[in-house]
């Protein structure tokens, strides 16, 4: 395929015509699903066709001109897509708001970008836009979905779905050919939709993306991540965000899978099990969860099944890391996977709703190893992705049979990376978006050069995958000039079980350090196994054995970091860091230049010749009492250029 | 016309009075709530109506049938349905089937067709099935459809117990103290599913409520019963203002001009 190239789509560039053309093709086949009154309630593609068109009829009977903005906000269902199809065949773009956005974030988005009709599910979305209409001038018209709870409203601007409909089908008696003439207009370079994209500093900015971008990333995607026509998918994850974007609309558009809609956001794990989803795309969290509610499950289930799970998880650990490391799978151990997934990981599969996945991804920030290993085990091909909105949403993804924990893979078809001279990524494609809506200094900026900065520092390791290493105003230089990025592998070494924090340190400094805490229960919990005897968390922290123990998680973790960037020595703190002492934030986060300060005679060991250093401190207690701790550190030397 | 008429109940447990000559008219469409101190006789008013007790005299009319020596059972056909004050589900069956048992006084085939799964018996149980989940969208408990009721949360249980008077689709809706135990959140989920019960289905409702808070915003009219008498019976607004209602509910000796 040929860079931007959307011939497979036969012209049929833009949403509302891929719409037509499934409509056409597809007919009674199921487009939609949604879960209500207990009962998966399904919609065929001519049934979709059928809402999008007197909904958008209706639009442009209340006066919607090509080239407004139409707001949506709301739960994932069908009136959703509906409604921003509708918009787009009428010329318009439509922008999705986070469903629990509060008041200013809701009215700053509806404002900057100038809609002039509001979407809104229910009474809860609704109140927040009424609440806010006198500041927001440029809206005419208020659209509900859900009747529940507004029967007692008559605010002008409101107007139900139905209501809308309705005004449609009247024009369409009236002007019978009007909608195909409203969607034979669209192009391919037209906006089709503005995604905010939620700023962590300063007002949120709106990405402009037009039907080129979405559809040339979507069908690049899915060369290398097939979906058929026959997939499921469950959206569940908020349809303002542009990986869910990219599922329920461009890609099932193009691809003509169903898209399910859960009943209740508490649902969604029992609507996934329902649906057997063939592709699943979620972050880190969402993965997360699901391993711990297993991890959590077979501690209280009976002590066969436990039994079970202890003989047949390391089993499929095994094979999960062989090929990991791109190594055969010895025959008897092939036999043995089989037995376990008869025993075991089919129900398990069965239970989490994964029994058809084919297709899993996690993007948006980084998984640990354990709980990549934990869905490899069972039979779950968990990529990993990454990208921006601005490049509508993915530019790199895991492929089949070469996957790295450490890295978000190669880059997908059509698409050129490159890092900059101070470690950003660039990329290139014909799916980087057009501009921010209404600020020309930032798309400059981000546009620079024909390249889209990413503002994401990294690298291509040697397998040439590219390993994100943070935002690129977190990372730091040691004193030659070396980049790393001390959260990225803070958070490495923490995903070791017996770390619980860690402090990286370097900044214009020769080489890297850390500061590590162990965790007490996990590392106590090692020690009676191994019959080390222990009296106190500073006790434990200063046992050769643990820092034997520590010292070889650290080496698995510089084996994974660029030479010039790994670990040289560490200590084990005595005591934990703790947001009483101000050493973390309340969210956890380390306070880096606090912690430097405070333990600055550690600092100074690490980068002495001492092999030890004297610690003569005042601890305070959650109750505010002080305690004086008096210990010697050991400081550990690793040989990090061997490791490599 | 009133839905349901209530006058000259005397109601009394061997000698002790609990209800004397207490009358009221409920009118179609609203929330009534009834207040007191403890030991008013507002439960047992309550019971009178869903037919636990039998008044000694005093005639209650429902829907202009007279209800004085109807069953509580052939009661809840008419269209009454109630809460109580402790939640009364049974605990070891699931949130649905609580619901779908709330419908049997609507069933129409019998024992034999309904365990066949087939023909009327079938049909049938679709229709309630529709009804039951249409109450489980309308409070939100689309989470624990399947759930056993005895490991929800008490503010789910007491939400259930409502989805099964609510399943039987009444006229009128007794509810015995809806938000008692509960949080904040909770007792702000209840109100609006009460509002919403009685404006998006237009059922008449009936409660006892100590909260005044909520008494106050949420009904159209206020009995106040005080030692099993009726004391005053208005708006919210005529109500507070009532002299022996402040009595009641401040002691008698009071001086200070009371105002909300």
């Amino acid at each position: 395929m040929t860079a931007g190239a959307l011939e497979a789509l036969g012209g049929d560039v833009t949403f509302p015509r891929l719409l037509a053309r499934n409509a056409r093709t597809l007919g009674d086949r199921v487009a939609l699903r949604e879960k209500e009154f207990g009962i998966w309630q399904s919609f065929t593609w001519r049934e979709y066709q059928a809402h999008v068109r007197d909904f958008s009829l209706g639009l442009v009977g209340l006066g919607l001109k090509r080239g407004d903005k139409v707001a949506i906000i709301g739960d994932n269902r069908p009136e959703w897509v509906w409604s921003e199809i509708a918009a787009q065949a009428a010329g318009a773009a439509s922008i999705g708001i986070y469903q629990d956005s509060n008041l200013t974030e809701v009215a700053y988005v509806i404002d900057h970008c100038d809609a002039s009709v509001v979407v809104a599910e229910d009474q809860e979305q609704v109140d927040k836009i009424l609440e806010m209409l006198e500041k927001l001038p440029k809206v005419r018209h208020v659209v509900y979905t859900d009747p529940r709870g507004l029967r007692k409203y008559d605010h002008p601007a409101l107007l139900s779905f139905e209501a809308v409909e309705e005004i449609g089908r009247n024009l369409a008696k009236e002007k019978p050919g009007l909608y195909d003439e409203n969607v034979a207009q669209a192009s391919a370079d037209d906006v089709a939709i503005i995604c905010y994209t939620s700023g962590t500093t300063g007002n949120p900015k709106g990405a402009m993306l037009s039907y080129r971008n979405l559809l040339s990333m979507a069908l690049a995607l899915d060369e290398v991540d097939p979906k058929l026509r026959d997939d499921e998918f469950v959206s569940f994850l908020p349809l303002a965000w542009i990986g869910e974007q990219m599922m329920s609309l461009s890609a099932a558009l193009a691809k003509g899978f169903t898209v399910n809609f859960p009943e209740e956001p508490d649902t969604v794990t029992e609507n996934i099990r329902e649906i057997g989803p063939n592709v699943m795309f979620a972050p880190p969290r969402v993965w997360e969860s699901l391993n711990s509610t297993v991890q959590v499950k077979i501690m209280d289930t009976t002590p066969f099944k436990r039994f079970m799970y202890e003989r047949c998880m390391p089993i499929g650990r095994k094979v999960a890391d062989l090929r990991f490391a791109k190594k055969p799978v010895p025959l008897a151990l092939r036999l043995l996977y089989g037995l376990a997934h008869v025993l075991l990981f089919r129900a398990l599969k069965d239970r989490l709703g994964m029994s058809h996945l084919r297709s899993a991804s996690t993007g948006g920030a980084a998984l640990g190893p354990d709980v990549f290993r934990f869905f490899h085990a069972m039979g779950v091909p968990l990529k990993q992705i990454y990208g921006q909105t601005e490049i509508s949403g993915i530019s790199c993804i895991h492929r089949e049979g070469d996957i790295a924990f450490h890295s978000v893979g190669k880059p997908i078809p059509g698409t050129e990376l490159r890092i900059a001279e101070n470690g950003e990524i660039l990329s290139r494609s014909p799916s980087v978006f057009l501009g921010y809506y209404k600020n020309e200094e930032a798309t400059r900026s981000t546009l620079e050069g024909g390249w889209l900065h990413s503002g994401d520092a990294g690298y291509m390791s040697e397998e040439g995958h590219l390993v994100v290493i943070d935002r690129l105003k977190d990372v730091m230089k040691l004193a030659d000039g070396t980049q790393f990025s001390p959260q990225f592998i803070e958070n490495r070494l923490k995903f070791s079980p017996y770390v619980k924090e860690a402090v990286v340190v370097g900044k214009d400094r020769p080489y890297l350090t850390a500061m590590l805490c162990i965790d007490m229960g996990v590392v106590g919990k090692w020690a009676e196994r191994n019959k080390i005897s222990y009296t106190t968390y500073t006790d434990l922290s200063a046992k050769p054995e643990v820092y034997d123990l520590v010292q070889r998680e650290v080496d698995e973790v510089n084996e994974t970091l660029p030479a010039a960037a790994r670990i040289h020595k560490f200590v084990l703190l005595y005591k934990e860091l703790d947001a009483d002492d101000e050493e973390l934030t309340r969210t956890r986060k380390v306070r880096r230049v606090f912690v430097e300060d405070r333990y600055r005679d550690v600092i100074v060991a690490l980068y002495g010749e001492a092999p030890e250093v004297r610690i003569d401190t005042t601890i305070k207690f959650q109750d505010g009492k002080v305690s004086r701790i008096r210990t010697t550190l050991l400081v550990r030397r690793l040989a990090p250029g061997k490791a490599a | 016309m009133a839905l349901l008429e209530a006058s000259g109940i005397f109601l009394s447990f061997r000698g002790v009075s609990a209800l004397t000559d207490v009358g009221l008219a409920v009118a179609p469409g609203t929330i009534h709530a009834i207040v007191g101190p403890n030991g008013a006789g507002k439960t047992s008013f309550l019971n009178c109506i869903s037919g636990v007790y039998r008044p000694q005299r005093g005639t209650i009319r429902f829907a202009g049938k007279d209800l004085t020596k109807v069953a509580p059972s052939a009661r809840t056909a008419l269209g009454i349905a109630r809460t109580f004050q402790n939640i009364a589900l049974f605990r070891g069956m699931t949130v649905l089937d609580n619901l779908l048992i709330g419908r049997h006084v609507h069933q129409k085939t019998g024992v034999l067709a309904g365990a066949a799964y087939f023909g009327p018996g079938k049909r049938e149980e679709i229709a309630h099935r529709e009804i039951v989940e249409d109450v489980i969208d309308f409070l939100e408990i689309q989470h624990v459809r399947k759930k056993v009721v005895g490991t929800l949360a008490y503010g789910l249980q007491k939400r259930v117990e409502l989805a099964r008077a609510l399943a039987l689709d009444p006229k009128l809706l007794l509810l015995d103290e809806p938000m008692a135990g509960m949080n904040a959140e909770e007792k702000e989920d209840m109100a609006r599913f009460i509002v919403e019960m009685n404006e998006e289905r237009g059922t008449t409702i009936m409660m006892i409520e100590h909260d005044m808070g909520v008494v106050m915003e949420l009904s159209t009219r206020v009995t106040v019963l005080n030692f099993g008498e009726r004391i005053a019976d208005g708006t919210p607004d005529e109500v507070k203002r009532n002299r022996q209602v402040q009595d009641a509910y401040l002691g008698d000796q009071h001086d200070l001009e009371v105002d909300g």
